[in-house]
């Protein structure tokens, strides 16, 4: 191998590194001192984030499966960024005395998703894909039964494997159809071959369905529930923001690099299920009490409008939707930030628990207002911008219908998350949550995603530098 | 080319003043939160006069003309490859200029806030609001494009607002605020219009391309014609609009008297010396295309300006609140700098007008600035606005008296100090354009003196008031600022404005014109000289003038009753018959809708719940239906 494979396969090599390094000092650390891996990944994380935004060449390797370019690698930036901000968040969660044995297996097992997804981003080759689905997923699973003494945590792990070895088997199948009717597996030959014939639509329809599955589109999503639900907190906002970017970024360049001939058809299909996950999702997210599930159902919704900016296939559209997932990650980590405080803090997760909490705990009351406010798309907060980009897209394409569908989606959704911000502010409570203060780890992460929140809206350098970066996908 | 990059610090230093006093100034001392405050403002008034200095007189001129200069530039939302909106500096001759009168009259009054709002509740937060007004001003008048000047043309309201409504526990405050903020967003809305059809004509929001007299900007649109009018014209006419409510022109002059109820510093920055005159400045930025696409847009604004100004100089002989009175005097100079644009040509002699209205403008920042100030000396010292409750107090307040009356004879035009040489340029500009503007103008020139110097007379001379506590002079924070700005009044005369602002950019000769200049003297010392005999003393001669003139006096006090005016309009007829029956509308009609809409939405919420079963096999088998009825609807029905 060569100094430029090497800067080439950058961020993967990086994470095993850290992966391994993480490793070491788990078997080599005592007993008492194996909280510091913590420490140790998080430094590891933030070097591999830093390290990434240096400038690395674009080009493919092992005969084409693997292919680097500027937005994958901005797209791998991107998901650093928010796994590190989970790292952080999950510190105080860690230190309890029941996990505190196994956090370096929590980390290891966060870096290896890392490194699927990554693999995932840069395929060239759908087995390349598939294997970076695969392990961006089972170690998930595992996490997700990280309480295993908890009987729904272990519920959520069962589920989760279950569900994701169900979907994959649909996706799989879809890829042998489409291998039976190209001969290949890779990307650039697909794209040559394709030939719109029905065969060659069900395999794209069942690759789909598995894609979908991980985004949790509707009618594929109704793991989603009870797996955030059972899980972590952390591992419900990684799950959440985290694995459904990273699916969407596949997805997003796969539909544009490998089935662009048929774009008539993916664009219905995107039609019919954005409408379906916006408006399914609103309607489970609007009955719940329990925060997370109601954090995870409004996650789907939020899947809904980024399907938005898939429907016009070109780099505008691509754009706006690295430039959602880069503000949803920061307004849904700031929410669920927010959670996981009070959780730790006290164990309360239902909507009447926050009552009154802005009189108690007004900076986190404000933190969680900006978060919500950013998710619902209030001006001038960050995630307006991103809903106006995605918005525009589709009505540049002659999407009116869908836009005004997606539109009348978004008051239904700020009505619920008004819900919760009138839950802290306005209602009175006899026993609100005490005053507490956070530690450094918890305060460090939400400050970051507050200024991520702010900041992503006004400086329109981020989009603009991510509009120039996607016109070579 | 000059490097002129760092001017960009001039508006955000006091950005970021606002967001640590804002967020942080509750922890901070409050004599810390105020000096932090003015010395911001002290490091760009400096910033500014080094802006200046370099703009004038280092800069490369071309053909004898300043050039515009783009000094900062970045896009900040772009929608497609020919529309986005940019936020930037655009240094020309007016805007620096804006910049020097901003920033001194800004750090005046943040010095003299020090002493006079001491021990206030909600000291910094006064502090952070009046940096936020500073940011505003600034970059309204740095803008590079109209976009951006909206943009900061309602955070300047909104700052306006919440000094207005600073004392919130006075309803009067908070209904004056109120005031001010619903009459100006009303105005705005035909800003927007105008913005609207004006960028929709010419393709471009930037004021350079805009505004370049041989560019193709200009001349788009005159060939559409709506109701005898091109459409330029009536874009620019809405324009004026906004222009008409912040600087409370008539029809919308009502909200400015009731916003005296702010702090008095605040009443002397926003509501005399530089956010008022935001209306004289855009139609200056924008003059080229009044003057050459729209030159009925410019009568308009010449006759609203004569008109205001003669309206507000007779309600201002009546009034007995100073502040009043010294806000019906800002509209009625207002007026006059708005006429000198409207009669004002382009280029060389023929842009007299322009070049004195930048002139007046800067004066009257100056002289205003120091007669609100003064006035905040006097109510500081005897607690009351009313000059009935005065008199006799130039014993008490030596150094406030002085400065007052400097204030009082620049106003009034009297030579050598700065209001004769600005108000003379006037004169002539409309001398030689409209002998019945010259009239009005010329008529009120004379009221101006008499009523200054009524209430001057009846503060400092007039009867000797028995007051419950001696009087005393204001500290010296507060009698600092009286006296540079006093200076200032007095000698800015001297500057050449013909030289450095006209409408061209290029210098040209004016002088003195004796045949303008003696008679408007003269006028302002009988002005004077009625005033004297009516209030040097107490007489009766002002009673018994009022019960001569009993019903035209009693409309003049009573403003004319435009209040009550507006108060009918809006109330018997806009509420009566319009909005009852929209509010029928939205609240059976829309909520009905919406209602129904939201029951539908809960009722189907709560009839899927049983989809999320929590049995895994029935989400399996979703799944499955959901990916074969994907595959037959993309296959065989909508191919």
């Amino acid at each position: 191998m060569s100094l430029g494979t090497f800067l080439e396969l950058r961020q993967e090599l990086l994470l095993i590194a850290a992966a391994l390094l993480v490793l070491i000092a788990e078997i080599f650390s005592d007993a008492d001192k194996k909280r510091n891996t913590g420490l140790l990944s998080i430094i590891l994380l933030g070097i591999v984030t830093i390290a990434g935004f240096f400038p690395a060449p674009s080009g493919q390797l092992f005969g084409g499966m693997y292919l680097t370019t500027n937005v994958r690698l901005l797209m791998k930036n991107i998901l650093n960024i928010g796994a590190l901000l989970v790292f952080i968040q999950s510190v105080t969660w860690l230190k309890k005395e029941e996990h505190c044995e196994k956090a370096s297996e929590y980390f290891l097992l966060l870096i290896s998703t890392l490194i699927g997804m990554d693999f995932m981003i840069s395929a060239g080759h759908f087995i390349m894909f598939y294997i970076g689905l695969e392990l961006a997923t089972i170690p998930i699973a595992a996490l997700a039964a990280f309480d295993r003494y908890k009987n729904k945590s272990a519920e959520a792990g069962i589920k989760l494997i279950l569900s994701s070895s169900l979907s994959s088997g649909i996706l799989l199948y879809g890829l042998s159809l489409i291998y039976g009717t190209t001969g290949s597996l890779y990307f650039s030959e697909i794209s040559a071959l394709f030939a719109n014939n029905n065969i060659q639509i069900l395999g794209f329809i069942f690759f789909f369905t598995g894609m979908a599955f991980k985004i949790s589109i509707v009618p594929f999503h109704l793991w989603t529930a009870d797996v955030y639900e059972g899980s972590p907190v952390n591992i419900t906002s990684y799950l959440s923001v985290i694995s459904k970017g990273a699916a969407i970024f596949t997805l997003i360049i796969i539909l544009f690099t490998v089935f662009p001939v048929i774009i008539g058809t993916w664009q219905k299909t995107i039609y019919v299920t954005s409408v379906l996950t916006m408006t399914i999702g609103n309607l489970f997210a609007i009955r719940q009490q329990n925060l997370k599930r109601f954090l995870a159902f409004s996650s789907i919704s939020q899947a809904g409008y980024i399907l938005l900016g898939f429907m016009s296939g070109n780099q505008m559209g691509m754009a706006a939707v690295i430039y959602y997932v880069l503000i949803y990650i920061f307004s849904n980590l700031g929410a669920f930030g927010v959670v996981t405080a009070i959780s730790n803090a006290t164990g309360k997760e239902n909507m009447d628990d926050y009552n009154g909490l802005y009189h108690t705990n007004p900076k986190l009351s404000l933190i969680m207002m900006l978060s919500l406010f950013s998710l619902a798309g209030i001006p001038p907060v960050a995630g307006f911008f991103g809903k106006f980009f995605l918005f525009t897209v589709a009505a540049q394409q002659g999407y009116y219908l869908l836009v005004l569908i997606a539109v009348l989606n978004t008051i239904i959704a700020l009505y619920y998350y008004l819900l919760v911000v009138k839950a802290m502010f306005i209602n009175k409570s006899e026993t609100p949550v005490e005053y507490f203060r956070s530690d450094f780890p918890t305060r460090f992460a939400l400050g970051i995603c507050i200024a991520g929140i702010v900041v992503t809206g006004f400086a329109s350098i981020i989009f603009e530098v991510i509009r120039n970066l996607s016109f070579v996908i | 080319m000059i490097n002129l990059g760092y001017t960009i610090w001039i508006p955000l230093l006091p950005f970021l003043m606002f967001l640590l006093l804002g967020l942080a100034g509750h922890k901070l001392k409050h004599k810390l939160s105020g000096l932090l405050g003015t010395g911001g403002l002290a490091i760009i008034t400096v910033l500014s006069y080094i802006t200046a200095y370099k703009y004038f007189f280092t800069s490369e001129k071309i053909d004898g003309a300043y050039q515009k200069i783009t000094a900062f530039n970045i896009t900040w939302l772009q929608f497609t490859d020919k529309l986005h909106i940019d936020l930037g500096v655009l240094l020309d001759p007016i805007s620096v200029m804006m910049l020097i009168v901003i920033t001194t009259v800004s750090f005046m009054v943040h010095i003299y806030s020090l002493g006079y709002m001491k021990g206030e509740k909600g000291f910094e937060r006064y502090f952070a609001f009046l940096s936020l007004f500073s940011f505003s001003m600034l970059g309204l008048v740095l803008a590079t494009n109209i976009f951006q000047m909206y943009i900061f043309w309602e955070l300047v309201g909104v700052s306006s607002y919440l000094l207005i409504g600073f004392y919130y526990q006075k309803p009067s405050a908070v209904s004056a605020s109120k005031k001010a903020f619903i009459v100006t967003r009303f105005a705005d809305l035909g800003f927007l219009i105008g913005i609207l059809l004006l960028s929709f004509n010419t393709k471009t929001f930037d004021f350079i391309t805009l505004t370049d007299p041989t560019g193709t900007a200009i001349a788009q649109g005159s060939g559409i014609v709506f109701m005898g009018l091109s459409v330029m014209t009536w874009s620019m006419i809405f324009v004026f609009m906004g222009g008409i409510g912040k600087s409370a022109m008539f029809p919308f002059h009502i909200w400015l008297p009731d916003a005296m109820e702010g702090p008095t510093p605040v009443s002397a920055l926003i509501h005399a010396a530089t956010m008022v005159v935001a209306g004289v400045y855009l139609i200056a930025r924008m003059f080229p295309i009044y003057t050459f696409s729209a030159p009925v847009a410019l009568e308009v604004v010449a006759y609203v300006g004569a008109f205001s100004s003669l309206f507000a100089a007779i309600i201002a002989c009546t009034q007995t609140d100073i502040k009043r009175v010294l806000a019906y005097s800002t509209i009625s100079q207002i007026g006059y700098m708005l006429l000198a644009l409207g009669v004002s040509g382009y280029g060389g002699y023929e842009g007299l007008g322009y070049m004195a209205s930048m002139f007046h403008l800067f004066a009257h920042a100056m002289f205003k600035a120091l007669l609100f100030l003064g006035a905040g000396a006097i109510i500081h010292a005897v607690h009351s606005n009313y000059m009935t409750d005065m008199g006799g107090l130039r014993k008490y307040l030596p150094v406030t008296h002085m400065t007052f009356l400097i204030a009082c004879l620049t106003i009034a035009g009297i030579p050598p100090l700065s209001g004769f040489f600005s108000k003379d340029e006037i004169l002539a500009a409309a001398l030689h354009s409209n002998k019945l503007l010259f009239a009005v103008e010329y008529a009120v020139a004379g009221l101006t003196a008499f009523y200054m110097f009524r209430i001057y007379f009846s503060i400092f001379w007039g009867k000797e008031t028995q007051y419950h506590e001696t009087p005393h002079e204001a500290p010296p924070t507060m009698t600092i600022p009286l006296i540079v700005l006093a200076i200032g009044s007095a000698l800015s005369g001297l500057i050449p404005f013909n030289e450095l602002v006209t409408s061209d950019g290029k210098a040209f000769e004016s002088e003195i014109e004796l045949l303008v200049a003696i008679p408007s003297v003269l006028i302002g010392l009988l002005g004077i000289g009625i005033a004297y005999v009516m209030y040097r003393k107490e007489t009766t001669i002002p009673e018994k003038l009022a019960a001569t003139f009993k019903y035209s006096y009693k409309w003049a006090y009573n403003k004319f009753y435009m209040d009550e005016l507006y108060l009918f309009v809006t109330k018997k007829i806009i509420f009566k018959h319009i909005s009852e029956p929209v509010a029928w509308f939205d609240r059976h009609i829309v909520d009905g809708t919406m209602n129904a809409i939201a029951y539908v939405t809960q009722s189907v919420s709560f009839r899927i719940r049983g989809l999320q079963s929590g049995q895994l096999q029935k989400y399996a088998y979703v799944f499955f239906t959901g990916a074969i009825l994907l595959a037959i609807l993309f296959i065989y029905l909508w191919k």
